[in-house]
């Protein structure tokens, strides 16, 4: 009943919906990276080896803007930090897991993949079989950003200015469907208040550091928040 | 720049923060206000960009009802609001979105 291959099947089913959200996101970026001059190659490899949207996004926008290399992978790297929160709140079910097998699929780590499989432990904490629904998911979703990438590579050289159509709103629609589920307490609203003003605050910064800062704000604003009203 | 050493740093600090915790199962616990703090990482991040994104346009502050961005964004927010469904939310962003561009 709960055999390797239908485990990995429902993995992929469960995480069909946030891979169609995903999809246009690759979409654009392809079509961004051709319009921001990038070759095929790069633009594959970073979706190949990175496997991260946003920190794509966000690389390719700051590349754009002759952003420094350091900036942007220092922006980056904090950026992934909720995927280090993503494992750590997983930790105690890759336990058993063989470490290879824990390297391999930390890899895969998205928000979609840590969606479905928190899902599944949410609703069947007892199943065998998770890392055969986690690798489910993972290749799932992995494939389709790939695809997603080079078709809009591939339709942003065919449709001069696809990239200014104003597909990056995809982009802002579905952080906002991230974002706005997670403000449960008064502290997580301190939080994004402060991170939204501040944002706007430092727009002009050199190197985007104005965003960096302004995370760091947020989190010291909502952590004093909690602290207060725990 | 270098594109492929980029890549290469872009994938180290991706998948470090990934890894680590995987790596450290069953070994430490995560001190409670390191916990509590990376709990507001999302938050803080993807709203700053957010508001950059939506409301800076061409690199100017666009506080018109031209800039279908922010309007986009904000019918999302009152329908992750609503619904607090991701889906929901990004098929309603993409509509206003659309509606904006074709019929305005």
């Amino acid at each position: 009943m709960h055999t390797p291959a239908k485990q990995l099947w429902l993995g992929a089913l469960e995480t069909l919906p946030l891979v169609v959200a995903a999809f246009p996101f690759g979409i654009v970026f392809g079509a961004m990276a051709h319009t921001g001059g990038l070759d095929f190659a790069v633009t594959l490899g970073m979706s190949a080896i990175v496997f991260a949207g946003a920190s794509q996004f966000i690389a390719i926008t700051l590349l754009a803007a002759a952003t420094a290399l350091p900036v942007i992978v220092m922006t980056v790297f904090v950026v992934n930090l909720r995927q280090m929160l993503y494992s750590a709140n997983l930790m105690h079910h890759v336990e058993p897991w063989p470490h290879w097998l824990r390297a391999v699929l930390a890899f895969f780590l998205t928000d979609e993949t840590f969606a479905a499989v928190t899902d599944r432990l949410n609703r069947h904490p007892e199943q065998e079989g998770l890392r055969w629904f986690y690798a489910g998911s993972a290749l799932f979703m992995y494939s389709f950003w790939q695809i997603s990438t080079v078709l809009g590579y591939t339709l942003g050289e065919r449709i001069p200015g696809l990239a200014d159509w104003g597909l990056d709103v995809a982009m802002i629609v579905a952080f906002v469907g991230i974002v706005v589920p997670a403000l449960r307490q008064r502290a997580d609203w301190a939080c994004a208040a402060v991170a939204f003003s501040s944002a706007l605050l430092t727009y002009d910064w050199p190197h985007q550091t104005g965003l960096l800062l302004s995370s760091l704000l947020a989190i010291t604003v909502g952590m004093a928040v909690a602290g207060r009203s725990s | 720049m270098n594109e492929w050493l980029l890549i290469a740093l872009m994938a180290v600090v991706t998948y470090l923060p990934r890894y680590l915790p995987f790596a450290l199962a069953g070994r430490i616990r995560i001190p409670a206000r390191l916990e509590q703090a990376l709990d507001f990482v999302p938050i803080a991040v993807l709203t700053a960009i957010i508001a950059q994104a939506s409301l800076y346009r061409g690199g100017e502050l666009d506080l018109t009802l031209g800039n279908y961005h922010a309007l986009a964004a904000l019918v999302a927010f009152a329908v992750a609001l609503a619904t607090r469904h991701l889906f929901a939310t990004i098929a309603a962003g993409l509509i206003a979105f659309a509606l904006l561009k074709l019929l305005v």
